[in-house]
């Protein structure tokens, strides 16, 4: 493939990616009000809210470190639509498949949080620091039971003998459900519980959302962003929202409905992409809208136990069935 | 995109000056869902830095005086202040009280005044969209 036609495939994508994120960001709004018995916003709310915020003033509080303070928005950004460029997008493969992998994917979803952890300590507040602090806390115990979510699906994957098994576009194309026994299905079901209990973690959703916690730190790490950098936080998340739940597809959802409808060529293309974005808002609206409606912000202390303890157990669990799986089905 | 983009999305910060609660809790009213100001888009916000309009209640005391002044500028232009019940319009029972130096026009400029004490939810929305014509109003001289 030649790299114009990477760049093209790349561009198209990136403002999709935005596009979707803050019209999926509409939909959560909607379902969450829908289930407080509210009417909600619009679904266009979050394009009316970034439009809002790139007219309002910016800014860059005298005791905040200035460079780094407006730096950092910008490297979330970046980041978070980087990580778009290495996720299977339904019936596509990944856009720069062969040029980093599923590894790399894991630290372009640490990087906004590390940005926003900067961004807050840069900022010259306390409540920023402390919401910095929290940031710091939570990524710490999540990144683990991450990580050995993607490496146990990575490991099987290479002892039947696929490679590379780090890429995404291989985890997509090869679901590990049919290829493992009945010990390996119990493991894969419990990898998926525990990621998506990460999955809210990872962006800092209700009952994980100690580093903003309006009501307590008063915006935590956001707490000095205004204007065009708080619009670069918002489509940050945004655009992260997708690429977690798109995560989760790639690892445990990837089937594509064309080929049992029997359809072929462009028709393929689009209702497999369509149902693509379906799986993504589903896994969305299960791991992130009902549990922030359903559930209060967590303890600092409840969060970083409870990763560290319950869902390393949980997904090291998980990782160890697959083993066994493997011992038993050779 | 012009100013017009308030009257979608408002975001709303909420400063207590010394009030009795009464008036806090119809603001949290507002947002419950019998009310629900978010389908507006209006939002009530934990900083200044993200707001677009201040909703200040209580007559103002000593203490908060020289806090309130500092919200005030701490709030991105452009942005519109709201007061809300009868003690931050007039200090209410508690004028020339010795710990009041309210009301709040005394410290920074309002723009509109939610007289009740405390206003039902009703007019503390419709004193917030009157502040988006202020808003507007802004971006017109722009």
């Amino acid at each position: 493939m030649s790299g114009w036609v990477a760049l093209g495939q790349a561009a198209v994508a990136l403002v999709a990616g935005g596009v979707v994120g803050l019209f999926f960001r509409g939909l959560d709004r909607k379902i969450a009000a829908r289930m407080q018995a509210r009417i909600g916003p619009p679904l266009r709310q979050p394009f009316l809210d970034l439009g809002k915020l790139l007219v309002k003033e910016t800014v860059i509080p005298k005791t905040a470190v200035a460079w780094v303070f407006s730096a950092m928005p910008f490297v979330a950004v970046i980041a978070s639509f980087t990580a778009l460029l290495y996720l299977p997008l339904g019936p596509f493969g990944p856009i720069l498949e062969g040029h980093g992998d599923a590894i790399l994917v894991l630290y372009l979803l640490a990087v906004p949080a590390l940005a926003m952890a900067l961004g807050g300590f840069a900022s010259g507040s306390p409540l920023g620091v402390v919401g910095a602090q929290r940031e710091l806390v939570m990524l710490v115990s999540y990144e683990f039971p991450l990580a050995v979510v993607l490496v146990a699906v990575a490991w099987r994957l290479t002892t039947l003998g696929l490679a590379p098994a780090f890429s995404l576009g291989v985890m997509a194309q090869h679901p590990l459900w049919t290829m493992v026994g009945p010990l390996g299905i119990i493991g894969l079901t419990i990898l998926l519980v525990s990621l998506l209990v990460v999955t809210p973690a990872e962006l800092a959703k209700i009952p994980f959302d100690i580093p903003e916690a309006e009501t307590e730190i008063a915006g935590g790490l956001f707490v000095e962003y205004s204007g065009t950098y708080l619009a670069l936080f918002y489509l940050a998340d945004a655009v992260r929202t997708v690429v977690m739940a798109g995560l989760v597809v790639a690892l445990f959802f990837p089937y594509g409905i064309a080929q049992p409808l029997g359809l072929g060529g462009a028709a393929a293309a689009a209702v497999d992409l369509l149902f693509w974005l379906a799986k993504v808002l589903v896994v969305m609206v299960v791991a992130v809208t009902t549990v922030r409606v359903g559930m209060a912000r967590l303890k600092v202390d409840q969060i970083a136990r409870g990763f560290w303890w319950r869902i390393t157990a949980l997904a090291l669990s998980g990782l160890l069935l697959l083993a066994l799986d493997k011992v038993v089905t050779g | 995109m012009g100013l017009s983009a308030f009257k979608r999305a408002l975001w709303v910060f909420h400063v207590a000056t010394g009030s009795c609660n009464g008036c806090d809790i119809e603001i949290v009213a507002a947002l419950t869902p019998r009310y629900d100001v978010e389908r507006f888009g209006i939002r009530l916000v934990g900083t200044p830095r993200h707001a677009d309009v201040l909703l200040v209640t209580g007559p103002v005391t000593r203490m908060m005086a020289e806090r309130l002044r500092r919200i005030y500028e701490q709030t991105p232009d452009p942005k519109a202040v709201v007061v809300v019940g009868g003690c931050g319009s007039t200090s209410g029972v508690f004028y020339e009280s010795y710990n009041v130096v309210g009301p709040v026009d005394r410290i920074i400029p309002v723009d509109v005044y939610v007289p009740g004490c405390p206003p039902r939810p009703e007019a503390i929305i419709d004193g917030v969209v009157k502040a988006v014509a202020k808003l507007e109003k802004l971006g017109a001289k722009v």
